[in-house]
């Protein structure tokens, strides 16, 4: 098979204003009761793309999910698929299928009848249902398998006929309900390549929930950041992770360091900061911002050094403190510096290096700085 | 094993005693040779031959059956319909009056339903008889069944049915396909408990009765009043065999459905590790 690289290096219909969306999420509004699970949402989902919703469990993703699938109905606003307004139109007449969290997999038909259930309902020939069962069988590797039950089979393989079922009747869209959740950790990073591979191959549109922002980051080409019923944030896992829009976002994926402080000055395409711990910081902003407005800056761990000598531009973008902790992961190293305010900066570095001759210790007397392109300058 | 303690044998063989000393004796006393039912005069099974001329138990017999079939056909089928809406639809308004009155012929005095259907029947001029009988038996064995299935359907992943629907199958054709299969073995055990119980009720049949039908317990119970034959104590023997027998053969099953299952998931469970 051919490296999908190519692929997806040009695949980004969102930049191009002529592209039209193929899922529109147009104001939707979900109440159950007082409670707004989905508040005022719009979104735009292009063909081919490999699409992830991802928020803490409450944020309302699965129930948008469920708004596209057609098991619940939106209070407000409109959902268009591929061109057609799908309000009231049932869950057995959308051209989406689901994978559930579930798996949700008949318990009382064989794996075989489990993937051909969907095409029966098509009223398709017998003879066309065997050889597409057969094919999807093959495209998940589970040929052997075909007259078991589901409860004779292991959690991955489970997933893997929950797969195939919902892939059986070649969906415009894939909608996945936290598809790897009851996987284990190795298994899961497997299937989410698997998934990758599979969705360029046969060309779908796949839209994903999860809490889990590596499974988004890894597989997905954009990521919608959702909180409290509304989008926070949605681009591709690299601007989401290195130009997050707000405190949320910076705090939600991975690790970060918020730094809160006054804008002092704004001078080119950069601004001047003094932090409240009385660090002097000049950050890259392509926003200019008023002198005197509180900011925030967000700098991820692996962006910040540490040394045992002030750097050269100190003391703009540099701090003197004190290693606290250390956290050894083996790929790379975790380290807590309490600075002299008290505020605890988290730096790590990558252990390139099988030995180092004079590692960091404890209580050691470090310098931690960053450059001027290191963070994120974030508006309150 | 654990070793047991004389008070352990002994409250063991009291309750057993309890439960079982008088069917034991009705049994034992239906091989009777004597016609009196207190005194053992040898072994003979020429009660169990008797029966079998006796036409007015018989007919009673064949009533009993009739009634039992269809009555715990029709609750079964109004009974799963209840336990649906009442686990499905829990945001409707008046759930909860609804259920409650479900369940109200489970806890209400028989002679009080025996006798409001009575009521009911008069009022609205049905003639009694076999259909009064059943129609009444319906009315009270179906909240047995909806409890039996409602128990079910409350464990039942609901996801199931949403990837039918999800996959193209209508809401009726999800219920046949999935739904039904899924929880047969509830329904069919409520069908058994709705049949048992209508084969052996006797106040709501006495209230509701009519010329020519009468069930085995009103013409078991009539015949006592005039005292106790070995006849009566065959007819008995053979329905407790019945009940024995229906009783057995469920729980074999669903052991034996239990015991597959569980060596299946081992197994798969071994071979994916």
């Amino acid at each position: 098979m051919k490296s999908l690289g190519s692929i997806r290096r040009s695949f980004a219909p969102w930049a191009d204003p002529a592209s039209k969306p193929f899922i529109s999420v147009k104001n939707v509004t979900k109440k159950f009761g007082d409670f707004t699970a989905v508040d005022d949402l719009s979104l735009d989902i292009y063909t081919r793309e490999f699409f992830a919703l991802l928020g803490a469990s409450g944020c309302g993703k699965s129930t948008l999910l469920r708004m596209l699938a057609g098991f619940e109905q939106p209070t407000s606003g409109e959902i268009i698929l591929d061109g057609q307004n799908l309000a009231g139109i049932p869950p057995y007449r959308r051209p989406v299928n689901m994978m559930f969290q579930s798996y949700a997999l008949f318990p009382h038909m064989t794996v075989e009848s489990n993937i051909a259930f969907g095409l029966k309902q098509d009223g398709m020939p017998k003879a066309d249902i065997a050889e597409r069962v057969g094919q999807m069988l093959k495209l998940v590797k589970l040929e052997k398998f075909a007259q078991r039950k589901p409860h004779q089979l292991s959690g991955g393989q489970r997933q893997r006929v929950a797969l195939a079922r919902s892939l059986a009747k070649r969906p415009k869209v894939l909608l996945l309900d936290e598809p790897l959740g009851a996987l284990d950790k190795k298994l899961r990073e497997e299937t989410q390549f698997e998934l990758m591979d599979l969705q360029q191959e046969l060309g779908l549109t796949f839209v994903i929930v999860t809490h889990d922002q590596e499974e988004a980051m890894t597989m997905a080409g954009r990521i919608a950041v959702m909180s409290h019923g509304k989008v926070v944030q949605v681009a591709t896992p690299a601007e989401i992770y290195e130009a997050p829009n707000s405190r949320f976002v910076a705090d939600f994926i991975g690790d970060v360091n918020l730094f809160d402080g006054t804008v002092t000055a704004a001078e080119g395409g950069a601004v001047r900061i003094e932090t409240a711990g009385g660090i002097p910081v000049r950050m890259a902003s392509p926003e200019k911002l008023a002198d005197g407005a509180r900011a925030a800056v967000a700098i991820r761990p692996e962006k910040i050094r540490i040394s045992r000598q002030p750097p050269a531009h100190a003391p703009v973008n540099a701090a003197e403190g004190e290693i606290w902790d250390i956290g050894y992961l083996g790929d790379m190293t975790v380290f807590h510096v309490r600075l002299k305010d008290g505020k605890v900066v988290k730096a790590s570095s990558l252990n390139a290096v099988r030995a180092v001759e004079d590692p960091l210790g404890y209580d050691q007397q470090v310098w931690v700085s960053f450059g001027e392109d290191a963070g994120v300058v974030l508006k309150d | 094993m654990e070793k047991w303690s004389r008070f352990n044998i002994a409250s063991v063989v009291l309750g057993f005693g309890f439960l079982y000393l008088p069917i034991v004796l009705l049994v034992i006393f239906s091989f009777n040779e004597s016609k009196l039912v207190t005194v053992w005069a040898g072994f003979s099974t020429k009660w169990y031959t008797q029966l079998w001329h006796n036409q007015g138990l018989l007919d009673a017999a064949w009533v009993t059956i009739r009634v039992g079939l269809l009555s715990a056909t029709c609750a079964t089928v109004l009974g799963t319909l209840a336990a649906l809406a009442l686990v499905r639809y829990s945001r409707f308004r008046g759930r909860v009056l609804f259920s409650g009155m479900v369940y109200a012929p489970l806890v209400m005095p028989e002679v009080i339903t025996g006798l409001s259907l009575l009521l009911l029947f008069v009022a609205i001029g049905l003639d009694r008889g076999f259909w009064t009988i059943t129609l009444a038996h319906i009315t009270f064995t179906m909240c047995f069944v909806a409890v039996v299935v409602q128990s079910r359907l409350l464990s039942f992943d609901q996801s199931i049915e949403e990837a039918a629907l999800d996959l193209g199958a209508t809401p009726v054709r999800t219920f046949f396909a999935i739904t039904l299969p899924v929880i047969a073995p509830a329904v069919f055990s409520g069908w058994v408990l709705a049949f048992t119980l209508s084969l052996d009720d006797l106040v709501i049949s006495s209230f509701t009765t009519g010329p020519g039908a009468t069930t085995l317990p009103m013409k078991i119970y009539s015949q006592v009043r005039l005292g106790v034959t070995p006849e009566i104590n065959a007819i008995c023997t053979i329905l407790i065999g019945i009940v024995a027998l229906g009783v057995i053969v469920a729980s074999i099953v669903t052991k034996r459905r239990e015991v597959q299952r569980e060596r299946d998931e081992r197994a798969a469970v071994a071979a994916s590790g």
